[in-house]
């Protein structure tokens, strides 16, 4: 139905802008994670596998790419597991109130990421509202140091941060679930539970897995968190990679962790698109 | 009208629910209580209640003029990301050619990746091109990032476009710019000011890819950042608060918008990046 | 008792058709059940008895509350008042999955993520019965529909008609008491519907089950039923054998219904009848009276002496394979349906003949 000056026309500047400004960067990281950096902190354009031969070598950057993996899984199981019931909720009982629980769900979101995090270390630091409170309400006599300046800061601001992220695709696939089949399986003989167990539960996998993925990957990839409130043992990768652009000035090797962490990344994208795709029907 | 148990839904479900988003409110609660608090540190209970912080805020040059700075990124990145976006969601809805499904999931990256990653590339793509650093190399980075969202947002639009219509357009003799601008895009209406209300808050709101592309003039998350980074100041409560109330409008409209006509925001069905086609 | 027409061409009569179960035990009470959406009344005071083993259809327009009283029977809505009893116990205050109903729904509703054979099984797997005992008893019900060789296909992968024989297997494998359609033949091809008809209708005789069938379509309802119960806007117009309902229609509204009709209103003085150029005896009282005469009952003029003669002029005509109706027009403008099986003998000028008892008097519909 389309001409072809047509399909031309919407299809080619955005194809040149995106390989200009995402195609070409990646390649260019890709690139600069082979070269390497003079004492007079210019960058050499000689190819070599020094950077990961670096990485590989040095326990500190396994340990940190661990940790972060590590806080990155966490992250996704608990904003899993409070934001499935509640799409779960807002998708089968909520009736009338849906939509005004829904809005409910998605404004946290629009609070802009540094004002929430902000918000968590005001109230996890030893003069902050939660230990004020505690000792105030006799729960402790000392503040409890923690809750900021650690990984446990990180998880629980990272947490807050993704599950409504977490909660969207897991809605939205709820939502797809044609009603009659719950009617079905009622019909059927099957109880509330066990049709949720049979019928609802295999077909949210789909949403599950997006937003799995979505709130590992990113918390994976943060630096902010850890440097507001992580502390030297909330330590995650990027912020390795962060000070390899800034004051430890090493562009080639950032790049190559960067790129690790792309290909990581871009992996786990791969491994869940296959597994949405096998577990969606109709 | 009656109702048997087997309706009524499970109310340790509710009760769970209460607390996700107590869990999910505290924070905002507390930074809106506290920027009106009398004291300089957050401590417990709140004393003396105060519009201080407002005041020094609004005598602050510096945030004034990084919300100055936010605003024209945020307003070239929605131009951008639009220009791009609106013909890259036409193509995936109505072009078949190679490596679709590369640019596809290349367009929507950005959405998932880490903003370092994304940052960071754009910044050596500058080095090497001997770009300085500015408010310009921002507005690229963010303007790049947020097609995605702009193609998001037109695609499922296209999605509930009803094909019919164009197709009228151009059996009563309208040619395909013709059927384009005044049959396609006004239907397109509400994804693209929803699209645009999403970029703009979006764009504010950014802070890890404008942390490596940002030049001399700071935008407002990056001057707070910097605040920040020197220890806890109060203003920062009353700044938070205004951004939150800015965000949660900008929100309200476009959802009021969307599910006017529509249903559920396009973003909500697009997360699930898989799209079997 | 009236015997109308031996030729009903819309009527497809089957050769053995059963005579309707006796009416002992009645399997499906439903007692003044009433039904309101906020201030809409969908279902108005609805009572209604299935016997044992039969085939019942309710037939009505979209809007007449078929659906919503087939949805109270299985459980999924709520009577506003009225009770539903089974065998003796109340049904209405269970949830459906306590009860020994089943139903096919209209898009027949087959779980995605599960093979032919899965979806078959849910309900006794669901029940704990064990799976050496759920594997024979699915591949009993598949054979009955005859998809046996479609077990391991996902729902999504057979055509409208499979999906809808399995949505049968996977409702009857449970034995349920009675079996409840929800428009099932609505989604296919005229062709596959009526194929399907006579298929679902050998079904039933074959399992005994208690059939209760929901349709818009009246020949549908009329080819499968033992009984007809038709709904109009939430109350019953008529319950009664397709026959009965066909040639002794209670109401104005029954008889254009159900089939062609010609309703004639007619004033009635001392036992004869009188509607223009129109007269014939009828045992109806002095007074306005509504008669329904069917097309086929009107034929061209002969020898009989008791028949009701008129003369009219043809004005159209219309092709239906096995006959032609004919539309006439007498003297007073008055317009008439003729059905013939003779195609093109009834043109121009004719003369025109039907049997008193043939007029049925109904009682008038609100509109």
């Amino acid at each position: 139905m389309f001409s072809r000056a047509y399909k031309f026309a919407i299809t080619l500047p955005p194809l040149l802008w995106v390989s200009l400004f995402l195609l070409l960067p990646y390649a260019l990281m890709f690139s600069y994670s082979f070269w390497s950096v003079s004492s007079t902190q210019t960058i050499i354009h000689s190819w070599n596998l020094s950077n990961y031969r670096e990485l590989l070598s040095h326990d500190v950057y396994r340990q940190t790419l661990l940790r972060s993996a590590w806080i990155a899984a966490r992250v996704m199981s608990f904003s899993l597991l409070l934001g499935y019931p509640v799409a779960y909720l807002l998708s089968f009982h909520a009736g009338m109130r849906k939509n005004l629980l829904y809005q409910l769900v998605i404004i946290p979101l629009w609070v802009s990421y540094l004002v929430r995090a902000y918000a968590w270390k005001t109230i996890l630091g030893s003069d902050g509202v939660l230990n004020t409170s505690m000792q105030y309400l006799h729960l402790t006599n000392h503040p409890l140091q923690f809750l900021l300046y650690s990984s446990f800061a990180v998880v629980l601001t990272l947490t807050h941060i993704y599950t409504p992220f977490t909660f969207l695709p897991i809605y939205a696939a709820m939502e797809h679930i044609p009603r009659n089949l719950v009617e079905a399986s009622h019909d059927l003989g099957a109880s509330r539970l066990q049709t949720f167990w049979r019928v609802v539960l295999p077909l949210s996998i789909p949403g599950v897995l997006a937003g799995a993925t979505f709130a590992f990957v990113l918390s994976f990839g943060d630096f902010l968190a850890p440097l507001l409130l992580g502390g030297p043992s909330g330590i995650m990768i990027s912020n390795v990679v962060v000070s390899l652009f800034g004051a430890a000035y090493n562009w080639p090797l950032g790049a190559a962790i960067s790129f690790c962490m792309l290909g990581l990344v871009v992996g786990l994208l791969w491994l869940s698109e296959k597994l949405e795709r096998r577990w969606t029907l109709s | 009208m009656r109702r048997n148990s087997y309706d009524k839904s499970p109310r340790w479900l509710w009760l769970y629910a209460v607390v996700v988003f107590a869990f999910l409110y505290l924070p905002i609660v507390v930074l809106v209580v506290y920027s009106f608090n009398g004291q300089a540190v957050g401590g417990f209970p709140p004393r003396d209640l105060t519009f201080n912080w407002y005041r020094q805020l609004f005598q602050d040059d510096a945030i004034w003029s990084s919300v100055l700075n936010s605003v024209i990124v945020a307003l070239a990145s929605v131009l951008i990301a639009l220009a791009l976006g609106i013909p890259a969601g036409l193509a995936l809805d109505r072009a078949a050619f190679p490596g679709k499904g590369i640019f596809r999931r290349l367009v929507l990256l950005p959405l998932v990746l880490p903003g370092i990653i994304t940052g960071l590339s754009l910044l050596m793509l500058f080095r090497e091109a001997d770009l300085k650093l500015s408010l310009l190399t921002v507005i690229l980075g963010h303007g790049t990032a947020l097609i995605s969202v702009a193609t998001t947002e037109v695609f499922a639009g296209l999605q509930k476009l009803d094909r019919a219509h164009e197709e009228a357009s151009l059996d009563l003799g309208a040619n395909y710019l013709q059927t384009f601008w005044r049959v396609t895009l006004p239907n397109l209406k509400l994804s693209i000011i929803g699209a645009a209300l999403l970029i703009f808050t979006l764009s504010m709101d950014e802070i890890a890819l404008s942390f490596f592309l940002i030049g001399r003039d700071n935008t407002l998350p990056l001057e707070i950042w910097g605040r920040l980074r020197r220890g806890i100041t109060p203003e920062i409560n009353a700044v938070s608060t205004i951004i939150f109330v800015f965000s949660l409008s900008a929100i309200v409209i476009w959802y009021r918008l969307s599910t006017g006509a529509q249903g559920e925001p396009a973003l909500a069905e697009s997360l699930p990046l898989v799209n079997p086609k | 008792m009236s015997s109308g027409p031996q030729q009903s061409s819309k009527v497809a009569t089957l050769e053995a058709r059963a005579p309707s179960p006796v009416q002992q035990s009645s399997l499906l009470s439903v007692r003044r059940v009433a039904k309101r959406f906020g201030k809409h009344a969908v279902l108005r005071d609805i009572s209604l008895e299935v016997a044992a083993g039969e085939f019942l259809t309710i037939l009505g327009e979209s809007g007449s509350g078929k659906t919503t009283l087939l949805r109270i029977i299985a459980g999924f809505e709520h009577p506003t008042s009225g009770e539903v009893w089974m065998s003796g116990e109340r049904l209405d205050l269970l949830p459906p999955y306590k009860r020994r109903v089943n139903t096919v729904f209209q898009s027949y509703a087959l779980f995605p993520h599960l093979t032919v054979e899965e979806n078959v099984a849910y309900g006794p797997r669901v029940a704990g019965v064990p799976s050496s005992e759920i594997r024979p008893r699915v591949e009993e019900a598949l054979a009955k529909v005859r998809m046996q060789v479609f077990a391991k296909y996902k729902p999504s992968k057979i055509s409208g008609g499979q999906q809808q024989r399995v949505a049968l297997a996977r409702a009857l494998v449970n034995r349920p008491k009675l079996l409840l359609l929800d428009e099932p033949l609505s989604a296919l091809d005229a062709n596959l519907r009526r194929q399907m008809q006579m298929e679902l209708k050998a079904l039933q005789r074959e399992v005994g089950i208690t059939f209760v069938f929901v349709t818009h379509d009246q020949e549908e309802a009329m080819v499968m039923s033992d009984r007809i119960a038709l709904l109009r806007a939430g109350e019953l117009e008529q319950v009664a054998p397709p026959d009965e309902i066909y040639n002794r229609p209670a109401t104005s509204y029954t008889a254009q219904f159900i089939g062609h009709t010609n309703l004639l209103r007619a004033e009635v003085r001392g036992g004869t009848a009188r509607c223009g150029v129109l007269s014939w005896p009828a045992a109806a009282p002095d007074g306005s009276a509504l008669f329904s005469l069917r097309p086929e009952c009107i034929s061209p003029a002969g020898t009989n002496p008791n028949a009701a003669k008129f003369q009219a002029r043809v004005i159209n005509y219309s092709f239906h394979g096995a006959s032609e109706l004919v539309h006439v027009q007498t003297s007073d403008t008055l317009t008439l349906t003729v059905r013939s099986s003779q195609h093109g003998v009834l043109r121009g000028e004719v003369q025109l003949e039907f049997h008193p008892e043939d007029a049925v008097p109904v009682r008038e519909s609100e509109k």
